[in-house]
């Protein structure tokens, strides 16, 4: 069973250099998590796990999403900073797409960490996988204590919200939150507005059954044409925007938080604009 | 043996207190401190237990903390600091009695450490009191609300306890309260329920959940508690060990068969495993298995001067019989 599970994990750390690209090895092994003797960090990342876990997202990202970015070069190469992109999509593809982004496209390369609804540590298996990938639960502790040992962490401001949104309102964003503008305040970090066009269309939802999702205990369950949550072959284009970096205090007034919020948010909205102007096809 | 040597390393530091008494000292863990601490400074040791191998320097008083009698071993020594153990936690024992005991008995303690002009004490919590929640941080920091009290009377007790000697601390500005919240502690001679259920040959867990676990080894718990008697230390510390792991790699290091169990059943399982005396593995633990309950031990680092001395491997390893 172990010997499986280690030829396995051999096999797809081969498939994560492979669909990497020249160098991809090189690259990844520049990325030095504080490891104990079990080779994990603090958090439970598992390096070796993660190169290996990557494999399937890499090849969505190259075969399946053909994911282009765009203006990667803005994300800073070290140092505290929150990636705000919008989301969409139903399953978290986008968040996936626009991590690997960060480790496949960037030399050295970034391992950014999502910070998670606090459902997701209720469920079986994916809590373990999400730990062993370093993510983490989206506390404003958890957020604090990253942004100061200096790490990348994504946060989407509009949650659920966002993520299980009907195909009508698609590219437009919904309610930010307050929370990460006070931590970005708070730890003096820069924001880098991100705008991911494709992941829109990729599971358009025609109805949310909310009142068997409060019986599940899900936050919504959308209706998608798609069986098995199977997200269309949309291609995705990450658009990175110029570092925004904000002074005040973390306890501002709402209104003043909210006019910066509003910023990032036009910002985004900008990203995303421009994104489906250009782009020639859903598909490709 | 690397245990050995270390257990022997003492720790002192200027204005160490002249005369200690421990409550609960003929348990492991206040046996451990004895050990350590009685070559540093005079013991008197507090039990309802009899103190079996005892250091020969240590004069041990055999009474129960909520009895009056208690009153007689403040009165004959000059105790100048108090280290408080005194509270049970087998899960088999019966609640009100257990109840009584630990809360009753710390009263009774605290009381007489005001009375007598006790000018520190140290309070041995646990980080349990946080309780394994799944919107826990990684890291919990002392302010953390203690989320555990919905569990069971160990628990509740433990948080009853904790709170109380917060309040102590508040309370008494001139007495130097310390509360101190070890991960869970493990060790050769530990009887907890952690320890026991790391010495299980198929133990069970959650299946699909693997959280990161704290452990720290008894010496290292021991040196915090005489660390935690330094002239002006005062407060709430979580103690750490060294570092975390996640459930999985402790079970493997020390070559167990783990049995998972999907969440749903496991409870149930649980309990009337417990129940038929099966395991001694309270079902109420079983949150362990499944949620983070890690703490943040940076400020017992800086101002305790706090470190762990025993590495990962041989804490995890230290519950193995020697």
């Amino acid at each position: 069973m172990s010997g499986f599970g280690s030829a396995l994990r051999e096999r797809l750390r081969a498939l994560t250099f492979e669909l990497g690209g020249p160098g991809t090895r090189e690259r990844l092994e520049k990325l030095t998590p504080p490891r104990n003797e079990y080779g994990v960090d603090p958090y439970g990342l598992d390096l070796d796990f993660a190169v290996a876990a990557v494999a399937p997202f890499l090849w969505l990202y190259r075969k399946y999403f053909r994911v282009e970015v765009h203006g990667i070069e803005r994300v800073p190469a070290e140092g505290r900073v929150l990636l705000v992109p919008n989301h969409s999509g139903q399953l978290p593809f986008d968040a996936a797409m626009l991590a690997i982004s960060l480790l496949i496209e960037m030399d050295p390369p970034r391992y950014v960490r999502a910070l998670v609804e606090k459902w997701v540590p209720t469920l079986p298996f994916v809590s373990s996988f999400y730990a062993r990938l370093g993510q983490v639960v989206g506390t404003p502790e958890n957020c604090r204590r990253l942004l100061a040992a200096e790490e990348a962490i994504m946060v989407f401001p509009e949650g659920v919200r966002g993520l299980n949104k009907p195909f009508r309102e698609r590219y437009r964003l919904q309610d930010f939150g307050l929370g990460f503008m006070r931590l970005a305040l708070e730890a003096e970090a820069p924001i880098v507005p991100v705008g991911i066009v494709g992941a829109e269309e990729q599971a358009p939802a025609l109805a949310d059954l909310k009142p068997l999702a409060r019986l599940l205990a899900m936050p919504s369950l959308p209706v998608t044409p798609t069986p098995l949550a199977l997200p269309l072959p949309t291609r995705y284009h990450v658009y990175f925007g110029e570092p925004m970096r904000f002074t005040g205090s973390a306890d501002d007034e709402d209104a003043s938080l909210e006019e910066k919020v509003r910023a990032v948010k036009g910002a985004i909205q900008g990203l995303l604009d421009e994104g489906v102007r250009v782009r020639k096809h859903i598909f490709w | 043996m690397a245990s050995r040597s270390l257990a022997a390393e003492t720790v002192t530091f200027p204005g160490m207190p002249r005369l200690v008494a421990i409550t609960g000292i003929a348990g492991n863990l206040g046996k451990a401190l004895a050990r350590l601490l009685h070559t540093e400074t005079q013991i008197v040791g507090i039990d309802r237990r009899p103190f079996i191998e005892r250091p020969k320097d240590l004069q041990h008083y055999q009474v129960d903390i909520r009895k009056r009698k208690l009153g007689e071993v403040f009165r004959r020594h000059r105790i100048e600091a108090l280290i408080h153990l005194g509270v049970v936690h087998d899960p088999r024992t019966p609640f009100t009695e257990a109840h009584s005991f630990n809360i009753l008995g710390s009263h009774k303690v605290f009381e007489l450490c005001v009375q007598y002009g006790v000018k520190k004490v140290v309070v041995l919590s646990s980080a349990n009191v946080y309780g394994p929640l799944p919107d826990n941080s990684n890291f919990l920091p002392e302010e953390t609300p203690l989320m555990a009290a919905d569990r069971y009377s160990d628990v509740r007790d433990l948080i009853e306890l904790d709170m109380h000697a917060q309040s102590f601390l508040w309370k008494h500005p001139d007495i130097e309260t310390v509360v101190l919240r070890p991960v869970h502690i493990v060790g050769p001679t530990v009887r907890n329920a952690p320890s026991n259920y790391l010495r299980l040959e198929r133990p069970v867990t959650v299946l699909g959940f693997d959280p990161m676990i704290q452990l720290v080894h008894m010496d290292d718990v021991c040196r915090a508690m005489v660390l935690a008697l330094k002239p002006g230390v005062r407060g709430v510390y979580n103690v750490t060990g060294p570092g975390e792991v996640p459930l999985s790699t402790i079970l493997k290091e020390l070559g167990r068969r783990p049995l998972p169990v999907p969440h749903f059943l496991v409870r149930g399982l649980l309990r009337h495993a417990f129940e038929a005396r099966l395991t001694s593995f309270p079902p109420e633990e079983v949150d362990h298995l499944q949620y983070l309950c890690a703490v943040d031990g940076s400020r017992a680092a800086r101002d305790l001067g706090y470190a762990p001395l025993h590495s990962l491997r041989e804490t995890i390893r230290s519950v193995l019989p020697l």
